[in-house]
């Protein structure tokens, strides 16, 4: 394809994406090496329905005058990357130095926020993808065999899952798997312990999150590799029968293969979908147990004072951090790539 | 006859009309806010006004769009609605303006404490107000024999006699979700333990105290008496458990004491003996461990004076005294002149009759609830000592307050 | 399924078919629960006594003399005019699926047929751009939006969303067209068609699976999203997923959770009707051989 060709043809897409997500991250940048200015704060009287008394306020003709000169704010360079809200590099040193044994080390690490949310963020992404992969691959087999009339109602129901709204969604599981809820309580019954809460436990919590993020993206596995499935290439299928494959060997050698790319492409979305996991930290009211990159980002950006320089910070080592989980599969790409052309 | 009735009708008619045209305003008018009853009624009553459009965005996002709406040459919204703890990020943003000359001009109907001044300056009008305080189950509290808890030690041994009768498993409530809840229920305790959250005059956290220490052990206490999963109980849930009749005594914003007495979701056991009673009191300390909170709004500062003027005339005829009436008496406390106190207020009078501190309107207080929301949680789970926490609130305040230049 | 290599052991059958009622009844028990309990009040549906009550109704009954009632769906259709929000909901949908998949297809397109260097880095920005968490994006679009009097519109949230979109369904569409062998649009070119033109005549037509699967997963993220449309849209203009939030109450008032069940398993039935009248090109769609290996 010519230059010129390309160009227009890729014209409409790249523009949208320039404006709508190129220049934000640039402006995102920016924000997470410059701070506000100096607040220049003075004592004033204030006054409310409940009585005056002497409080601390923003001098604002002084911070104006500060603004004014420099309308980006203080530059910070990589001192917000450093401090103890993200990679706290001073408080990890410490940690390293007056440490007593690598589990007291990181037992403070995890005292830390970012990496504790880190720990976690990481500990979900590498079980959620490969389980959601395999669930989805065997669903998607199984539902392959269905005839041919049950098919569509599988599918519909196969990907209720992804369509209920996430928010509610996760609010009528967090019901069912309250200790008094229907999940819940058969757990219970189960495991024939009366006082058993998973909202209580740090462990219990992270396990729900995983069934909640294997449940919740399993659908989009299941629909991807059952497309693939259909443009099996029936001859080697039946070639490898004659050979006397067995089932599960023209899976591994057939199969498998075939949907290989497929199984790139999912794994790409998912590390990524799953590196950001949010909405279900939040349905599940599950952060004094669990937290994310993305929910420190929400956190600094939904409180009564917006810590906008954090979440940039944030948002842009989350960047890095899927660029980082994503450099193997890149490669890959990028042989591939090679080859081809 | 047919005269008579056409008189009749045109005069209807005038009165009508007569009452619409007290408000008429020059200008647009834009208002942003929460989206509960009460400011949906003061944002109705504002758009009655005549001559230009008022219109309304009352949304649960409001915080969000707040200053951003306000920041730009004109600014989008004219009025923003806020509370004590959300007017200072418009106030460090320097997006809202002083009302002095408007006051003056048009504030005839307000009484003095509504003015919310800052420096001397009117920054805000406010129009109701809210505190959590007691809640309890009077047939519980008759049934072991106690009288309402007047301090937080009452409290607890209330909860173990009737955790010991068998009566409930989990006798207290409490909003402990980690984040906003668990923070302000800090914030309550701490209060009432009389403890500072910064030194005087600046931006310096000074929380690891023994105030602080004392204010958590407390909260771990009565955690024990509380539903195990209370780190996930915002106040939704404490309400729906009071509703279902699993909790006796709990501290509870004054605003969702009407809801708790209505037999919708609940059962007439409940809402018959649901009682309250003013906040209570923690460690031999006479100032209650509660905030007292207000709702108000602002005037834009990037609008034109006219827009300014039509703002401020359209927001009084929200909040003017013959706005308040069967329906929307019973809707929140009102600050306005000729309110009626309707039962379910009495908790939040008694607070604020008691010289509770209001919430403070400090620039940074946010900072600091957050980090309190983040912290506390693993000296909840018992993962860590008071101390520790306490240490690790000042750590991560002190790096947002860099951050944000306070310190 | 003629081929014998697809004929199933009858152990095997029974397994997977033992395999399938499991996920079918995991995936929609969740729904199937809601479904009967948005009829419930909410008492019984949170069931905090007794999670039996659930299933009985024994709140509901002694409230309104039945094990039924229907204050959720009137509550929120009539009293908090949810229909608004279904409307917005629609409309949204359907321009970001059409736009999306107009300039993803286009885009795609030139992407699988372009051998040049450049068309590996742009996918693999496109890829960076998508790791951008969104909640970070949003909050930089709102000074500009309301500076320029774009705030509170259907159309920013419209291109919004599609912009945020484009990153996957350029990769996914790429793949796709990869998989559609290039000697197609070659020999239409060879026959004095234009890019553009071999594009229409030749590629259109078989393009059709890959383009109803990424449509699919297009119209969900407009569906779901709650990020974008609760910050971007004004109360009058939300959409489904931010009004059934707003049904939920706020940290000092009460909401109306069961406005909320009943306003999410009424925003499910547009789906399972539209599933089910669709299901037929989804699953022939998907089956045309979609990814021509």
């Amino acid at each position: 394809m010519k230059h010129k060709t390309f160009f227009w043809f890729i014209l409409p897409t790249a523009l949208a994406m320039l404006l709508f997500i190129a220049l934000p991250i640039v402006s995102v940048v920016i924000q997470s090496i410059f701070t506000p200015h100096e607040q220049v704060l003075k004592v004033v009287e204030s006054c409310d329905p409940f009585g005056c008394k002497e409080t601390t306020s923003v001098d604002q003709e002084a911070t104006q005058k500060l603004r004014d000169a420099k309308p980006l704010g203080q530059f910070a360079g990589l001192a917000i990357y450093r401090d103890r809200g993200h990679l706290a590099v001073d408080e990890v040193k410490a940690a390293w130095q007056t440490r007593e044994g690598l589990k007291d080390f990181f037992k403070t690490i995890n005292n830390l926020p970012f990496y504790r949310a880190m720990g976690f963020t990481l500990t979900f992404t590498f079980v959620v993808t490969p389980l959601l992969i395999v669930f989805g691959f065997v669903i998607a087999l199984a539902v392959n065999s269905l005839h041919r009339h049950l098919k569509g109602l599988a599918i519909f129901f196969s990907l209720l899952p992804m369509i209920v709204t996430p928010l509610i969604g996760s609010l009528i599981l967090f019901w069912m798997v309250d200790s008094r809820g229907i999940v819940g309580t058969a757990l219970q019954w189960l495991f024939s312990d009366p006082n058993l809460s998973l909202k209580a436990s740090t462990g219990y919590t992270w396990i729900m999150l995983i069934v909640y993020g294997v449940w919740h993206a399993a659908p989009f596995a299941f629909v991807v590799f059952y497309a693939g499935l259909q443009t099996l290439p029936q001859d080697t299928l039946e070639s490898s029968m004659i050979d006397g494959a067995s089932r599960w060997q023209q899976i591994r050698y057939v199969v498998i293969p075939h949907l290989m790319p497929l199984v790139t492409f999912v794994a790409l979305m998912q590390l990524m979908d799953n590196f950001r996991v949010f909405e279900p930290i939040v349905g599940f009211n599950a952060q004094a147990h669990a937290t994310s990159l993305s929910w420190i980002i929400f956190n600094d950006l939904g409180g009564e004072t917006r810590a906008l320089s954090s979440a940039a910070t944030t948002s842009v080592l989350t960047i890095m951090g899927v660029a980082i989980l994503l450099s193997p599969v890149l490669i890959r790409t990028w042989h591939d790539f090679k080859v081809k052309h | 006859m047919l005269f008579k009735k056409l008189a009749l009708a045109t005069a209807i008619g005038l009165v009508s009309t007569n009452a619409m045209a007290e408000c008429e305003i020059g200008a647009r008018v834009s208002v942003v806010g929460n989206e509960f009853p009460a400011i949906q009624a003061v944002g109705a009553a504002a758009q009655e006004c005549t001559g230009a459009e008022v219109t309304t965005n009352l949304t649960s996002e409001h915080q969000e769009i707040n200053v951003a709406g306000m920041s730009g040459t004109p600014a989008e919204y004219t009025s923003a609605i806020i509370a004590n703890s959300s007017i200072v990020a418009l106030m460090n943003e320097d997006v809202i303006r002083p009302l002095d000359d408007l006051v003056a001009k048009h504030g005839g109907d307000l009484k003095p404490n509504q003015l919310i001044t800052i420096d001397g300056k009117v920054m805000a009008v406010a129009f109701m107000a809210n505190a959590q305080h007691l809640v309890y189950r009077e047939d519980v509290l008759k049934e072991i024999g106690v009288e309402p808890p007047a301090t937080y030690e009452d409290m607890l041994a209330a909860a173990k006699m009737i955790r010991e009768k068998g009566i409930m498993e989990n006798p207290i409530g409490g909003a402990y979700a980690a984040g906003w809840n668990l923070a302000q229920e800090f914030n309550n305790m701490y209060i009432g333990m009389g403890g500072e959250f910064f030194k005087q005059g600046t931006a310096e956290p000074s929380i690891n105290n023994e105030a602080g220490v004392a204010a958590l052990e407390m909260m771990k206490s009565l955690s024990e008496y509380m539903n195990p999963d209370f780190l996930t109980h915002d106040s939704n849930a404490t309400s729906a458990e009071w509703k279902a009749g699993n909790v006796a005594i709990m501290n509870m914003w004054g605003s969702r004491v009407g809801p708790l007495r209505e037999t919708e979701g609940s059962s007439q056991e409940v809402v018959d003996n649901t009682a309250i009673a003013g906040p209570m009191t923690v460690g031999g300390n006479e100032t209650p461990a509660t905030t007292l909170w207000w709702d108000g709004w602002t005037v834009a500062k990037n609008i034109s004076d006219e827009e300014a003027e039509a703002t401020f005339i359209a927001m009084m005829n929200g909040i003017r005294p013959d706005m308040l009436n069967e329906e929307t008496s019973p809707m929140a406390v009102w600050l306005i002149d000729g309110y009626e106190p309707t039962p379910a207020a009495e908790g939040v009078f008694d607070a604020a009759s008691r010289n509770s501190v209001p919430y403070p309107m400090l620039p940074f207080q946010g900072l600091m609830h957050s980090a309190l929301g983040d912290e506390l949680g693993d000296f909840m789970q018992g993962k860590e000592d008071a101390a520790t926490a306490l240490a690790d609130v000042e750590a991560a305040y002190t790096a947002k307050a860099k951050e944000g230049g306070f310190l | 399924m003629k081929a014998k290599a697809f004929k199933q052991p009858p152990m095997l059958r029974l397994l997977s078919s033992a395999f399938i009622l499991c996920w079918l009844f995991l995936a929609a028990f969740p729904f199937i629960w809601t479904l009967w309990g948005s009829f419930k009040v909410e008492l019984d549906f949170f069931s905090k006594a007794d999670w039996t009550n659930a299933v009985t109704g024994a709140r509901t009954i002694a409230e309104h003399g039945t094990a039924f009632t229907n204050n959720g769906y009137q509550g929120a259709w009539v009293q908090e005019e949810f229909w608004k929000a279904v409307i917005n909901t629609g409309i949204v949908c359907f321009f970001v699926v059409t736009i999306s998949l107009t300039i993803g297809t286009l885009g795609g397109y030139a992407l699988s047929r372009s051998g040049f260097r450049y068309t590996f880095w742009f996918l693999i920005a496109a890829l960076i751009f998508r790791a951008m968490p969104h909640i970070t994006l949003v909050a930089g679009y709102l000074l500009p939006f309301f500076q320029w009097n774009l705030w509170g519109i259907l159309p920013t949230t419209i291109i919004v969303l599609v912009a945020i979109n484009q990153p996957f369904t350029l990769w996914m569409l790429h793949s796709f067209f990869q998989k559609i062998p290039k000697e197609l649009d070659e020999s239409a070119k060879v026959d004095g068609c234009s890019q553009f033109q071999a594009f229409r005549h030749v590629i259109i037509p078989v393009m059709w699976p890959g383009v109803i699967t990424t449509g699919l997963f297009s119209f969900l993220l407009a569906y779901n999203d709650f990020t974008v449309t609760s910050m971007l849209l004004s109360k009058e203009n939300q959409t489904m997923v931010p009004k059934i939030a707003s049904f939920l109450g706020t940290t000092q008032t009460e909401g109306n959770v069961m406005f909320a069940v009943a306003a999410v398993v009424s925003a499910t039935a547009p789906l399972f009707v539209l599933v089910m009248f669709f299901q037929r090109q989804i699953v022939s769609g998907l089956t045309q051989g979609a990814v021509k290996g």
